[in-house]
Order: C-alpha cells, then structure tokens, then sequence
C-alpha cells in the first residue's frame, strides 16, 4: 500500500471523525429503546393507579392488608391506647426518629396507613405480634411499635408511609397525596 | 444460438406465468373494495383525531353491543396520537361501560363501573353465549380487526404498493364491507340468516346491516351518512389495531434522515480509503502501452 | 502482506493479555491485515450483512422474550401487549418480523454471489456445504419464530410443515405426534418451538465462526475466479473491505428503515392477525415470502412423499454444487453459457417464488411443475453437462491484470489455466 500524502491530513481526518461521530450519535440512539424496553410499561403503570380503600369495616385495634403498586399496605385501626403509647415513646432516641403526630395525618390519628414491608430484607412482619403493639418480622425479628416505628432489631428504618389522602372520613385513596381532580 | 436459447426459455417463462394469471383472474369472489383517502397514509400521515372521535363514536353506538374491544384499555382513549380524549372524558367513557371485577368477600364475581385502567369489557362472556345470542355467527373482536383483514391487490399493485406504502388495505376493506349492502342479483340464493353483501368473500354476510344514514349524531357538522361512519369507524379501527401510528411514521423520518447522513458519510469514507487503492502508482506504472488499432 | 502483519501489543496490559488469550492478535489477524482480493465488487458485502443481521436479530429476539409468553391462551395478546404498552415494543417487534426478512434477502443475495462467482468450487467446497447447512438453519429458525405469534398462520404453517414428516414411510407418524407433544400441534408444539427459536441462533452463530474459518483458510474469491497470486492483488481487509461493507450495511439498514417504519405488515399476511383457530382452516395457507420456491415445488409432485423429497432436495442438491459443476472455470464472467443458464434459474425461482402465493389450481399447476422441473434439470443435468462442452472466455493472468485491463490478457491466445490452486 501507498503511503497517503500528508498533504490533507484535515481534510480525511474531518470526515473520519465526522463518520465515527455520527455513528457514535447512532449506536446510542440504538441502545435507548433496548434500554428503555425494560422500564415498566404502559400497563404495570396504570395497574399501579390509586386504589380506594373503605375504612368503615373496620374495628378498633384492628389491622387489615391491601394491595397498592403490588405492595401490602398496612391500615391499622389503633385505639386510644395504642395511640397514647405512640405518643408516649421518646421518639428523639429511636433508631429512625420520628414523632407520632409524623406518621398520621392531623384530625384522622386513629389510622395508621404504612407500607408493610420490614425495611430490613423485606419480608411482611406480623400484626399485632411483639413487644411493642405493632408488628414482629420473623424474618430475622425486627420489631415494630404502634405507629409502625423500629424499634427492636436489624431493621434500619420504620415502616415507609405510602402516599395517601382521605376522601372522606372513612375512605381513604392510597397512590395520591394531592385532592383528587374531578 | 445462445441468445436464441434463453429467449426461448424466458418465452417458456412468460407463458406459463401468463397462463396462470388469467386463470386466476376467473376465480376472484368478490370485488376488491376501492381505496379511499386516509388521513394515516403515506411517510407524513397522521390520525385526524376528529375522526377517530366520530369513528368512536359509531363503534360505541353500533358496533359494541356485539363486538369487543378487549385488547384497548380505556386508558388508550386518552393517550397522544389515538382519539385524545381529555382523561376526565376518559374516565366518563370508561364509567359508562360495566365491568367484571371480584370475587368479593362473599365469593362472588359482581359487575362495576369501569374504570381508566380497564380494558373494554368483551360483549357476551364466551364464544358460546355469543353464538346462542345471535343466531349461530360469532362477531370478532375488533381489537387488530384493521389488520386481520385486507385483500388481494394483485400484480403488478402489489409492487408499487411497496413503493406507494399502501398499509390501508384493512380499513378500505371494512369501509367497502359496511357500504357495500345491497339486494342481491337475480338467481342469487343466500344461506338462512345470510345478507348479500358486494365486497365479502362469498357475498354472504351474517351480519346484519349495521348502519344507516342518519344513525349517529355527528355535532361537528359532518356529513351523517353510511359512507362517512364507514370511512370513521374504519380509521378508528386502524387506531385501535396500531395506535403507535403517529411515533412509528415521526421516529422513521427521523431514523431515515440519520441513516440518510450516516450512510453519506460512510460513501465519502469509503471512497477516501480507496483512492489511493484505485489510484495506486505502482499499478499504473505497470500498465502496459495502449494497443493501436490494426490497419 | 506488509510488515505490521504480526500484532505486537506496546501497551503492557496488552502484552499481559496477549500471552494468556491472544484474542486481540486474532481479531488483528483475522479482520485488520488479512488479505483481501481488491476487485471485489458489492456482492461481497453481503457475508458481513448477514453477521449484522444475526447480531440484529438475537439482540432483539432476547428483548422481545423478556416480554412474550409462550403458552397457547397467552402468546397472542403478550404480543399485542408488546405492540402498546412495552416502551418502543412495537418498533423491536416490528424490527425483528422485518429482520428476518431482511436476513433472508442478504442470505439469497450471497448465495446468488456464491454460484454465480463460481464461490463453491475447489478448495471452498466446505465452506459452501457450512453455508447450505446455515440456510437450512435459518429456515428452520424462521418457522419455528413464526409460530410463536400463534396467529391463524402461525397454527396452520406448523400443522401443515411437521405433517410433512408424516410422508416418511412406516415411521411417519409417530414422528409427528413426537414433535408435537400431542395429537395435533398445541400448548407442548409452541412451548418448545420458542425454546428451540432460542437455541438456534446461537447454533448459527456457532457454525458462522466454522465458516470465517473455512473461508480464512482458502481466501476470498473474486469477480475473475483467479486467485490472488501477488501482493497487488490483495489489500487488507482494514480499512478497505471494513469501509465498504459499513457503507452497504448502510444502504442495507435504509432500505430495512422503509419496511420497519413505513409498510412493517407488507411482507407478512394479515391472517397471522386472527389469533389460532385450531377449528378452521384459512382459505389459503401462505408461508412467509422466503420460503415460497420450496413451498411451490412441494406442492408442484402430486405425490405426498415425493413432494417431501422433492422440497428437500431442491435445497440438499445445492451441497453438491462443487461436484455437480464439473467446469474448472469459476466465475460466470467468463462462461457465457452457464451465465445463461444461470439467469434463467434464478427467474425460475423468483417465478417459483410467485406460483407459492397463488392458490394451486389450473395454470398455476402447470406453470409450477415446468419451472421445477427446469430447477432440477439445471442442477442436475445442465450443470454437469455444462463443464465438459462450454467454450469459457479466456481468463484475466491476474487479478491486477484484470483491474487494469477489464479481463483480457494482451496477446493471450489459449486460455490460461482455470483458477485452481496448484
């Protein structure tokens, strides 16, 4: 082969990098769909809409599980003394410190509405089990108080408090934080 | 003789092709339907979502009662490039239709309102009940009906049609299927229940009549007749079988314009490499002189 | 070959690697300074095509199986879900029906090179025979992709080609009720179709890696059938032959962009869009474009069995080209003759092509058992004939004496020796 002139080094150089650029602009173009493909589509998103819950069946101190983004939600009915334990707890010291009046919307704190999944490895823990009137992991025995605070075990953080709202007194739409649109 | 040879065979070619293709023409059944205008056609189209709206509209007032929609969510009426419904009006269409939902605590499977994240609800539970309902025939489900059907175009349309990018063969057919009623011609006998229709494969339908001029209300002036709800509701089913239409035809111009540069640059690439190649010194130096001609 | 030819790593990981997995010396061996004919012409773009096409259809074959469900009651709509709710499914969906057309239009085009270059003759024989087994792959990778829609197609297309085996004498059906998993194609037939859709990619890019190597062995052809005899005749494979195959994958991906995004349904058939319908037959049963001259010269014996044989071996035969073809001239440039008859075989399977998507009734009857018997009668009676009497043109000393001269030697009066290795 010849040895090319070095007289149009820029020229040549310009259309190599030119070329490679674009293909360059191109193989990323390519990749963001087989990317992409694989975020949650369309239909997992709108399966994943807010969900309405009726709170009038249930009893004091009771706990009920539903089901939002294919996560259990906890809603905990909690009497005057689960409430006042709550409240009691020197929340400064707990592990993920948090006061009662944090866990509860203002006006509405006999209802506890939490995500129940143990922050630990992420098994459900059990109602109504522990020293703490909350929950017991038996996972690896995290335990959870009444306002669903850590506070025995290997869990590092309370139980996450999903969005909610109450449309009315007794029923609640869990996926929302602002009023609903009509 | 060579040449004489594979004239030969290629007359022996175009014979039998030939042959063939007027035996074929005998045997078509029925008419091919005519090719409208759509909106959707070619490199640019687009849906009008006027008549995707009105074709929504005549689907939910004349054909809903016996075909389903099953694999369009409510959703979809309310996404870019469909009917683009406002999601209030999404939420109301939905709520207008019952769906399945349970079992509840009682164990019991009961009916609701719909909702947005709700596919359309299928007409008749199974196939069965829908036969049992209506005499023995079992209407479709029009969710890709738009394309599940289409006809022979023949050749040689079907070559420009690849250059033309004729895809409308599906809603020309259902536009064709639902003007195309009429008595049928003397000493024609149809099947029990059956109805003469021009352009079905056959001419013997078992779906009744399904629209009539004047049928369903058009409030933003457009003409209320059998041609335009079959013109309507055919786009609407275009969108409902390929709602991503509208992206598939603007990403493609987008892509045709990259290749378009990309592929520029690469000729010029190539070029480059090989000029020294086609223009290699040592190569000309070796050629020989050019022969003069004999006298 | 110049004197860079032998990799020799300055980095020092480079050097590390080097002397553990000498990958980077083969790719530099193999792809950077191996020698490369320097008259080939585009047909022979069509080998690098067919690699892009491969990787083009796994990459999006394996996205599109994290989204599809291969069960009889679920394919249908998981594919529809593909189609509107996965982001851009429609378009990998749409990338991957039209892919395999696509592979199958650059699998003929090299094959087309391939016989009329003369491509399988001495010493390339196994490299042609891996080839032929490529294609049977791919068609059987293509059926078996087809099915899993499980459209009204999809279903009829897999219950008409596994009763072909049913054509085999004695052993028959208990064959096809074997590949069934059942007594009649169902939920067992779709669950290991889409496992062995799968699978056979992969076996194909296995035996592409024995067919580069074959070809590396004995070298490329070229348009003359002369081999490279100096080191004018040759230039390395980077950057010459790398440029001009990326400037035709570029062409090649426009033409893909037209169908993908602008007729993606044009080459398939709007009956694969009826979800299956074990209970009815579609009024006429149409594989997809690429296998309609095999589908035409079944149907074209009226035997069961014969047909079988016949579709087989229409394609088997096409292994036995380097012995079949007995001239020691390889490119068609050169044999007027076999060029001839050549161009009138590849319409006769265009025609072929034509009578597999027409119903088999009257003319088309006819007109297919002429054009089959033509296809046979080429390979096995005017191919070998041809050899012993053809006058072949005489041929170029060497490849740059071709560049140079278009073909004709000054002066030359014999042909010269056919371009057989010594």
């Amino acid at each position: 082969m010849t040895t090319i002139s070095a007289a149009e080094p820029s020229r040549r150089d310009f259309l190599y990098i030119a070329t490679a650029a674009v293909g360059a602009v191109g193989a990323a173009a390519t990749l963001a769909p087989l990317i992409g493909q694989m975020s949650p589509d369309a239909s997992t998103i709108a399966a994943g809409a807010p969900v309405e819950v009726d709170l009038s069946p249930l009893a004091e101190g009771q706990i009920v599980q539903a089901f939002w983004r294919s996560q259990p939600i906890f809603i905990f009915h909690r009497t005057k003394q689960d409430i006042a334990r709550a409240q009691a707890a020197d929340w400064r010291t707990l592990r993920d410190p948090a006061p009662d009046s944090a866990r509860v919307k203002a006006g509405h704190e006999q209802w506890l509405v939490v995500v129940g999944i143990c922050t630990h490895l992420g098994c459900i823990p059990l109602p109504h089990q522990g020293n703490f009137d909350g929950w017991f992991c038996p996972c690896h025995g995290s335990q959870y108080d009444s306002a669903g605070r850590i506070r025995q075990g290997p869990a590092p953080l309370n139980l996450p408090l999903p969005p909610y709202q109450f449309v009315s007194d007794t029923k609640i739409r869990i996926g929302e934080t602002a009023p609903a649109n009509a | 003789m060579n040449a004489h040879r594979s004239i030969a065979l290629a007359a022996t070619l175009a014979a039998s092709l030939s042959v063939a293709a007027m035996h074929a023409a005998s045997a078509q059944e029925a008419e091919a339907p005519s090719r409208e205008h759509w909106s959707f056609h070619g490199p640019f189209g687009t849906y009008d979502t006027g008549q995707l709206q009105r074709g929504f509209k005549v689907y939910r007032e004349a054909c809903s009662t016996c075909h389903g929609l099953k694999l369009l969510a409510f959703r979809n009426l309310s996404d870019p490039g469909g009917p683009s419904f406002t999601e209030p009006q999404a939420v109301t269409i939905a709520s207008g239709f019952q769906v399945t939902d349970g079992p509840n605590d009682k164990g019991e499977m009961f009916q609701r309102p719909g909702k947005i994240a709700d596919r359309f609800p299928p007409p008749f539970p199974n196939d069965q009940a829908a036969r049992a309902a209506l005499g023995g025939g079992l209407p479709p489900d029009m969710s890709v009906l738009a394309k599940a059907r289409g006809y022979e175009a023949g050749f040689p349309w079907f070559i420009f049609d690849a250059f033309t990018q004729y895809q409308e063969d599906g809603p020309d057919y259902i536009h064709a299927i639902l003007v195309g009623y009429e008595d049928p011609p003397a000493g024609v006998t149809l099947p029990p229940g059956a109805q003469y229709n021009k352009f079905f494969p056959g001419h013997a339908i078992a779906m009744p009549k399904p629209l009539s001029d004047g049928q369903v209300e058009y409030t933003d002036g457009t003409p209320a007749t059998v041609d335009q709800y079959g013109k309507d509701v055919a786009a609407f089913l275009m969108w409902a079988a390929e709602p991503k239409l509208d992206e598939r035809k603007r990403l493609g111009f987008q892509v045709f314009v990259f290749l378009i540069v990309l592929t520029g640059l690469l000729y010029f690439t190539k070029k480059r490499v090989w000029h020294d190649v086609k223009h290699d010194p040592e190569l000309i130096e070796s050629r020989p002189p050019p022969e003069y001609p004999k006298s | 070959m110049s004197a860079n030819s032998i990799y020799k790593p300055q980095n020092p990981v480079m050097q590390w690697m080097e002397r553990r997995l000498p990958i980077a010396s083969l790719i530099h061996s193999s792809f950077v300074v191996y020698p490369t004919p320097r008259n080939l012409n585009y047909w022979w773009t069509f080998g690098g095509i067919l690699s892009f096409m491969l990787g083009a259809q796994i990459v999006t074959g394996i996205v599109l199986a994290m989204h599809y469900t291969p069960h009889v009651d679920l394919a249908f709509n998981s594919i529809e879900s593909i189609m509107r709710d996965v982001n851009y499914g429609w378009l990998l969906r749409y990338l991957h029906a039209n892919g395999a057309s696509f592979f199958f239009v650059a699998g003929y085009a090299h094959i087309i090179r391939g016989m009329y270059y003369g491509s399988y003759k001495d010493p390339r024989e196994v490299l042609w025979i891996l080839g032929v087994i490529l294609f049977l792959l791919m068609i059987v990778t293509g059926f078996m992709g087809y099915v899993l829609p499980w459209g009204q197609m999809s279903f009829w297309a897999a219950t008409v080609i596994t009763n072909l085996f049913s054509a085999i004498p004695g052993v028959g059906d208990p064959i096809v009720t074997w590949l069934w998993g059942g007594y009649a194609v169902g939920n067992p037939t779709l669950n290991r179709f889409y496992s062995l859709h799968y699978l056979l990619p992969f076996v194909i890019a296995g035996v592409v890696v024995l067919h580069v190597w074959a070809l590396h062995m004995v070298g490329q052809n070229n348009p003359t059938g002369v081999e490279p005899k100096t080191e004018k005749d040759s230039v390395a494979f980077t950057p010459y032959a790398t440029a001009k195959d990326a400037f035709f994958i570029g062409v090649f991906c426009l033409f893909l962009a037209w169908f993908v995004f602008y007729i993606p349904n044009y080459l398939g058939h709007s009956d694969n869009y009826i979800p299956a319908n074990p209970g009815q037959t579609p009024t006429h049963i149409v594989p997809e474009w690429y296998y309609l001259p095999f589908y035409a010269i079944l149907r074209a014996i009226p035997s069961k069995l014969l047909g079988v044989i016949a579709l087989l071996s229409s394609i088997v035969l096409l292994a036995f080209l380097p012995w079949l073809d007995t001239s020691r001239v390889r490119s068609a440039n050169y044999r007027p003759l076999y060029r001839q008859f050549l161009i009138v075989f590849f319409l006769v399977v265009i025609g072929l092509g034509y009578l597999g998507s027409q119903p088999p009734e009257g003319g088309y009857v006819i007109a297919a058992r002429i054009l089959t018997a033509y296809y046979f009668v080429f390979l096995l009676i005017i191919l070998p004939l041809l050899g012993l009497f053809e006058t072949t043109k005489p041929l170029p000393n060497s490849i740059s004496e071709s560049v140079l001269r278009e073909g004709v030697p000054v002066g030359a009066s014999a042909p010269p020796p056919s371009g057989a290795r010594g």
